[in-house]
C-alpha cells in the first residue's frame, strides 16, 4: 500500500506564503487567547489542594458544594465531576503547611453524611513549591530550545537551526492556544507533553531537513525552491506515516488512558497534528524565507572536503616519512 | 537477535511478577502511597543551640561557684555579667572550648556570646541531616514497608511511603513525623510562681522566666526558668510503662553527663518543683523530695497507650532539631493506582494492535519485520528498567505507549528509503544496503535531538515526570538499536531470498 507515489513532486514552496499566512493567523489567534483567556494553571504551578473523592453511587455534587460553602476554610473550593459521575474533584486554592491537620481528613469528616465514599487522591502543593516548579518548567523549556539550536547549528547550518526553532515556537504557541481555548488544567504533565511535542516535532523537521541537506549536496540544482520541494515530497510519506502511528496511540491514550492523563493526551494530540503540519509546510518555508544560499553552502561543504583531503594527504606524507 | 533474547530474559520476571530476579518498581501514583516534601525551619536549630550555650554557662558557673548576673538569651546571642573578676580566666577557658563561639565584651565584664556565621551554617546543615535521620528512625520503628527519606537541596526533605494504604495510616505517619518531641526538664520559679496569672510574657522574660501551660488543662500555668536543666538530647532510652492507676507513662534514661547534671540539680533543689516539659507543654511538675541518681525519670500526664508509644519512639529516635513544614503532599489511594494501571494497559494494548496491523497492511513483510523490532523494543524497555531498578510511573506508562508510535519511525524511514531505491530499479540487496546507509544520518540526528530534550526533562522534572523522561529515553535508544542492528540483520539474511522471489508487493508493499 502507498499513500503518496514517491515519483510525484509537490510545489510546496510555490504556495509557501499562503501556508505561512495561515500559520501566522493561528499563532496570532493563540496569542490572543493566551492574553485574554489565559492558562488555567493547576495546583502544581500556583499551589493549592486537590482532593479526589470516589462515591459508591452518583456523587451528590450539589450537596457537597452546600456543605463546603458553609465552612470557613473551604468556601472558595470548586467541585467538578471527574471522569465518571460517581467521582468528583474538590479544588482549593489554599494549602496547609501543618503536618498534623490535613485537608483530606477534614474533608472526609465534613462529607461523612453524603454517602459512602473513598478519598482516592490528595495533592497539596505549597506556594513556594508551586513557583519553584514554574521556574523549573520555564527553565527546561528555554534550555531545550537552546540545546536544539546549538545541535542543529552544529550538524546543519544556522539558518536550519533558526527555522527549526521558529517551527517549534509555532507548534508550542498553537498547542498552548488550544490548551487555553479548552481551558485544560496546566500541571506538570502538560509541561511534559509540551516538551514531548518539542522533541517530536523537531524529530519530524530534522528528517525533512536531512533530506534537504542531502538534496543540496547530491544534486546540481541551483534553485533552492526546487530542492526543497523535491526533498519535502520525498519525505512526505514517511512524515505522514509516523504521524499516523503516533496519532493512533495518542488517540487511544486520550480515549482509554483514564481521566488523569486526559490533559496530557489532549495536548499530545494537538501537538502531533500541529507538529506534522509545521514540519511539512512551515519549517522549510522559513528556510527559503531566510534566503538559505545553495552556493554558499556548497562552497563551504567543498571547502570542508578540500581541507579534509589536504589533511589526509599530509598525514599520508607524514606516515611515509616524506615530510 | 541478541537483543531480542536479552530483552526477553530480563523482562520475564517483571511480567510474571515473581520474586526472583529484578523487578520494576511501581511509582507511588501506580501502587498508591504518600509522597511529601518537607521544609526544615533551620533557624530554630540555631536558636536552640544558643539556648544550649546559655544552659552550659549556667551549669558551669553554678558548679564552679562563679557569680554571674543577668544571664539572658535572645534568638542570636547570650548576655551575662560576670561579677567575680577573679574567675574571668577560668570562665574564658571554658567558653573557649565551645566551637564556633564569638565572645564580645560590652565592658570588660559584660559578656555577649554570638555564633560565628560559619557555625550558623554548620548548625543549619546539621539540623537538616539530623532531621532526615530522625524521621527515618521514627518511620523504621513505626514498621512501614520501604520508607524513603532523602534530603533535597539545602533545607528540604522528601519522604515517600509506598506502604500507606488507608487515611488512618497516613494520619498516624504524618503525626509521627511532625512531632518535635523536644523534652526539657525545667525548674519552676517557686519565688514568683504565685504571680503567674498576673504576669505577661514580657514580664516573665524580664526575670529570665517563661510561662508554660499544662498539657491537659491549659488554664493551669507554670512559671519556669527559661534555661532548661536538661534537654532530650541527653536521653538514651525511653519506653512505655504503667503507673499504679494503670495509666500509660513513659520511662526515660539519661546518658552519663545528663545523669550527673540531673543528680547535682536535684540534690540542690529539694523541696522545689521540677517541670517535665514536652514540646512546650508541662506534663507534670513533681516536687523533688531527694537527690535523684541513676539518671532515670518518667513522664506522666494522661497519655493514651498509642500516644505514649509514639512519644517513646520519638524520644528514642531523638528530637527533631527544628520543626518541619509540609511544602508538598501527594497521596494516592491504592484503588486509584490500580485503575491507572488498568487504563494505561488498555491504551498500551490498543495502541500496539493498531500500529501492528497498520504496519503489516501498509508494508507487507517489511511491516512484519518492523513489528518484530517493535515487540523487541517493548521487551528491551521493560528489561532495562528492571535491570536498573527504575520506577514506573503513570507518565512513564504514557511514555511507553508513545514509544510504540515513535519506535516504528526508524523502520519507516528505512523502508521508505528502500522502496525509493527499488523504484529506481536497484536490486533488492543493493537497495537494502543503500537504503540503510541513506537513512542512518537522518535517524541519528532526529533521535539525538529528541534524546537531548528527554535528558533536559529528566534533569528538571520531578517524580512522575522523571519517569516519563526515563522511559522515553530508553525507548529512543532501544528503537535505534533494533532498527540499526536488529532489522538490518534480518534484511541481510533474507536479501537473497527476496531477490529470487522478486515479489515487491509481498515484501515491501509496492508494485
Amino acid at each position: 500500500m502507498e499513500i503518496f507515489k514517491s515519483e510525484k513532486t509537490f510545489d510546496f514552496m510555490g504556495k509557501r506564503l499562503p501556508f505561512l499566512g495561515f500559520s501566522a493567523l493561528l499563532v496570532i489567534a493563540s496569542l490572543l487567547l493566551l492574553l485574554t483567556k489565559g492558562l488555567n494553571y493547576g495546583v502544581d504551578f500556583v499551589g493549592g489542594t486537590i482532593v479526589q473523592v470516589k462515591y459508591e453511587q452518583t456523587a451528590p455534587i450539589k450537596n457537597i458544594r452546600d456543605i463546603l460553602n458553609q465552612t470557613e476554610n473551604f468556601n472558595n473550593s470548586t467541585i467538578t465531576e471527574f471522569g465518571s459521575p460517581d467521582e468528583v474533584v474538590i479544588k482549593l486554592t489554599n494549602s496547609s503547611s501543618n503536618l498534623a491537620n490535613d485537608v483530606g481528613d477534614e474533608i472526609s469528616k465534613l462529607l461523612v453524611n453524603t454517602g459512602k465514599f473513598e478519598i482516592r487522591r490528595v495533592d497539596m502543593v505549597g506556594p513556594k513549591v508551586g513557583s519553584e516548579l514554574r521556574e523549573k518548567g520555564l527553565m527546561a523549556l528555554s534550555l531545550s530550545l537552546l540545546v536544539i539550536m546549538a545541535y542543529v547549528s552544529f550538524r546543519f547550518e544556522w539558518r536550519f537551526a533558526l527555522s527549526s526553532i521558529f517551527a517549534l515556537v509555532h507548534d508550542i504557541t498553537i498547542a498552548l492556544g488550544m490548551i487555553s481555548l479548552f481551558q485544560v488544567e496546566v500541571n506538570l504533565d502538560i509541561l511534559a507533553a509540551i516538551l514531548t511535542i518539542l522533541g517530536y516535532s523537531l524529530n519530524d523537521t530534522i528528517i525533512v531537513f536531512d533530506r534537504i541537506r542531502e538534496g543540496v549536496s547530491t544534486t546540481k540544482e541551483t534553485v533552492l525552491e526546487k530542492v526543497v520541494n523535491f526533498s519535502v515530497s520525498k519525505t512526505l510519506s514517511r512524515t505522514t506515516l509516523t504521524s499516523l502511528t503516533t496519532f493512533f496511540v495518542v488517540l487511544t491514550l486520550f480515549l482509554y488512558g483514564g481521566e488523569i492523563i486526559h490533559g496530557f493526551a489532549f495536548t499530545m494530540l494537538v501537538g502531533v497534528v500541529v507538529g506534522t503540519y509545521s514540519s511539512i509546510f512551515v519549517a522549510a518555508s522559513f528556510l527559503v524565507q531566510l534566503k538559505f544560499s545553495l552556493k554558499d553552502f556548497r562552497s563551504k561543504e567543498a571547502d570542508k572536503l578540500k581541507r579534509k583531503k589536504e589533511k589526509d594527504k599530509l598525514r599520508a606524507q607524514f606516515e611515509q616519512g616524506t615530510v | 537477535m541478541l537483543s531480542i533474547i536479552f530483552g526477553i530474559v530480563f523482562a520475564l520476571p517483571s511480567f510474571m511478577q515473581t520474586n526472583q530476579g529484578k523487578k520494576i518498581n511501581l511509582g507511588l501514583d501506580l501502587q498508591g502511597g504518600l509522597h511529601m516534601l518537607l521544609g526544615v525551619n533551620t533557624q530554630e536549630a540555631v536558636v536552640s543551640k544558643i539556648k544550649t550555650i546559655a544552659s552550659s554557662v549556667k551549669y558551669f558557673t553554678d558548679d564552679e561557684d562563679i557569680v554571674i548576673d543577668e544571664l539572658k538569651f535572645t534568638k542570636e546571642k547570650v548576655n551575662f555579667v560576670l561579677l567575680d573578676a577573679d574567675e574571668k580566666i577560668k570562665l574564658d577557658e571554658m567558653l573557649g572550648k565551645i566551637k564556633g563561639l564569638e565572645i564580645n565584651f560590652n565592658t570588660e565584664l559584660e559578656y555577649e556570646l554570638n555564633l560565628s556565621l560559619e557555625e550558623i551554617e554548620i548548625t543549619k546543615d546539621l539540623a537538616v541531616s539530623q532531621a532526615v535521620e530522625t524521621i527515618r528512625n521514627r518511620l523504621d520503628q513505626f514498621g512501614l514497608s520501604e520508607p524513603t527519606v532523602v534530603r533535597q537541596g539545602a533545607v528540604d526533605i522528601v519522604v515517600e511511603l509506598p506502604g500507606i494504604k488507608t487515611q488512618a495510616e497516613e494520619k498516624a505517619a504524618r503525626e509521627l513525623i511532625s512531632k518535635p518531641s523536644k523534652l526539657e526538664l525545667m525548674s519552676v520559679d517557686e519565688d514568683r510562681m504565685d504571680q503567674v496569672f498576673n504576669m505577661t510574657a514580657a514580664q516573665a522574660s524580664a526575670y529570665g522566666n517563661v510561662i508554660l501551660e499544662h498539657s491537659i488543662d491549659p488554664t493551669q500555668k507554670f512559671l519556669v526558668r527559661e534555661i532548661p536543666i536538661l534537654t532530650g538530647s541527653q536521653v538514651i532510652d525511653a519506653s512505655v510503662a504503667f503507673d499504679h492507676g494503670n495509666q500509660a507513662i513513659i520511662n526515660f534514661t539519661l546518658n552519663a553527663s545528663g545523669s550527673r547534671i540531673f543528680g547535682d540539680y536535684t540534690a540542690k533543689s529539694v523541696g522545689q518543683r521540677l517541670a517535665v516539659v514536652l514540646d512546650g507543654k508541662v506534663y507534670s511538675a513533681p516536687v523533688i523530695r531527694e537527690r535523684i541518681g541513676g539518671g532515670s525519670g518518667q513522664i506522666s500526664g494522661g497519655f493514651t497507650l498509642s500516644e505514649a508509644g509514639s512519644v517513646a519512639i520519638a524520644l528514642r529516635s531523638g528530637a527533631l532539631p527544628a520543626s518541619v513544614n509540609l511544602l508538598e503532599k501527594r497521596s494516592v489511594g491504592p484503588s486509584l493506582g490500580a485503575d491507572s494501571i488498568k487504563a494505561s494497559m488498555m491504551a498500551l494494548i490498543f495502541g500496539f494492535l493498531l500500529v501492528f496491523v497498520f504496519m503489516i497492511v501498509y508494508y507487507g513483510y517489511a511491516g512484519i519485520i518492523a513489528n518484530l523490532a517493535l515487540v523487541t523494543n517493548i521487551f528491551i524497555i521493560v528489561a532495562v528498567m528492571a535491570m536498573f531498578g527504575a520506577t514506573l510511573t503513570l507518565p512513564g506508562m504514557a511514555g511507553i505507549v508513545l514509544t510504540i508510535g515513535m519506535a516504528v519511525d526508524a523502520n519507516v524511514i528505512i523502508t521508505e528509503r528502500i522502496r525509493e531505491l527499488l523504484k529506481q530499479g536497484l536490486s533488492i540487496p543493493k537497495a537494502i544496503e543503500d537504503g540503510y546507509s541513506n537513512a542512518m544520518r537522518a535517524i541519528l540526528d532526529a533521535n539525538i535531538t529528541t534524546l537531548l530534550v528527554a535528558v533536559i526533562l529528566y534533569a528538571y522534572g520531578t517524580g512522575p515526570i522523571k519517569g516519563f523522561a526515563v522511559t522515553i529515553s530508553i525507548g529512543i535508544l532501544a528503537s535505534m538499536l533494533t532498527a540499526i542492528l536488529g532489522t538490518h540483520g534480518i534484511y541481510e539474511a533474507l536479501g537473497q531470498k527476496m531477490q529470487k522471489d522478486k515479489n515487491l508487493r509481498k515484501w515491501f508493499g509496492i508494485k
